[in-house]
């Protein structure tokens, strides 16, 4: 096993028929785990967060169930403890989430069976499913392995944004940078899929220089204008290989 | 402390504009999944999303402060070492983590 040596409580015992379903839920649970590794602490910042603005504990779970949505649920805080205006908040949830309709070209939404499954895995397409159900290896994964995958993601947000709004005031302030777990995820899953790409290089060196070309001239749009920039750059490179194909 | 009607209000609004924007691309991509160009983009996108995201997780990196600046300079460098040398996602998240954690509150303490 590829894995830190974390013990956890097993499964119930399997029911014989659904013995493929507990295999996949077990699948799924260990997928899961380097994204929790990041979810976890993120979501218990989250939880702290939401106590320190002046909100009820239980607002952490509410947020963080029915939303689902990471970093525009910390500004979600910010904006209701100044009490926004709903419009605002809103057109700020669009632009924080408008990043998510690139994915729907790549997340494999065919393969998940069943309207009301459909149904819950777009709500749950965040950053981390796309990353995890997109990669080499998740070519294979069945319907059911995608949404146990996706239910473990929700559940470990949950639990910690709910731990962190129970156990903030036990968390002392000079205890900072817990953050660092989401950039840390983000790196791991940027090398992985780099490595699935295998000797592609001008796809991340693109990306690299879309991104930051979005920080300097758009910091406040970044995500936005850098996925468009990259997608456009992908689009300019496939016409430059064509036309060097046409004449070769 | 606001009241309970509103943050509700906030909260349904945030999810439906959310979840509109995660489900409803679907229903207009859906016939340009035979498309060549499409899946063109969609075997690339991937490395590259992860790519830019991983950059604007750094975005406010303190470039004028270099004690400030060490934290998570040091911290992405332990987090990709430690990838490479032993390609587990576990392992390298929460050593990166660790080292973050552990430079971010002693330097900030002055």
């Amino acid at each position: 096993m590829n894995a830190l040596p974390v013990t956890v409580g097993g499964p119930p015992p399997p029911a014989p028929a659904s013995r493929a379903r507990t295999a996949d839920a077990l699948a799924a649970f260990k997928d899961s785990r380097s994204v929790g590794m990041a979810l976890l602490p993120l979501g218990l910042a989250f939880g702290v967060f939401v106590t320190h603005s002046g909100l009820a504990w239980w607002w952490a779970s509410v947020f963080t169930t029915v939303i689902y949505a990471g970093s525009f649920e910390f500004m979600l805080v910010g904006m209701v403890s100044a009490l926004a205006p709903l419009g605002a908040v809103a057109v700020t949830a669009f632009l924080v989430n408008v990043r998510h309709v690139f994915y729907a070209l790549s997340f494999p939404l065919d393969r998940v069976q069943g309207r009301r499954a459909k149904a819950y895995s777009t709500f749950a397409l965040t950053d981390e499913a796309y990353a995890l159900t997109v990669s080499e290896q998740a070519r294979s994964w069945s319907s059911s392995r995608i949404l146990w995958l996706q239910a473990y993601m929700h559940l470990y947000w949950v639990g910690g944004g709910t731990a962190g709004a129970l156990l903030g005031s036990l968390i002392p302030d000079s205890v900072t940078g817990l953050d660092f777990a989401l950039t840390a995820l983000f790196a791991v899953l940027a090398l992985e899929a780099i490595r699935d790409r295998r000797g592609d290089l001008p796809t991340p060196v693109l990306a690299l220089l879309g991104a930051l070309a979005a920080r300097l001239l758009f910091p406040g749009q970044m995500l936005l204008v850098a996925f468009t920039l990259f997608t456009a750059g992908l689009l300019a490179r496939r016409l430059a290989t064509r036309k060097k194909s046409a004449h070769a | 402390m606001p009241e309970t009607p509103y943050v509700l209000a906030a909260v349904a609004v945030s999810a439906g504009v959310t979840w509109a924007l995660r489900a409803l691309p679907f229903a207009a991509l859906t016939p340009l999944r035979a498309s060549r160009t499409v899946h063109y983009l969609s075997t690339r996108m991937p490395a590259g999303i992860m790519v830019i995201i991983l950059v604007y997780c750094l975005r406010d990196l303190p470039l004028t402060n270099p004690v400030r600046l060490c934290a998570p300079l040091l911290a992405l460098a332990a987090t990709v070492g430690l990838h490479l040398w032993r390609r587990n996602a576990l392992l390298s998240i929460l050593g990166g983590t660790t080292v973050h954690v552990a430079l971010a509150s002693t330097l900030h303490l002055h």
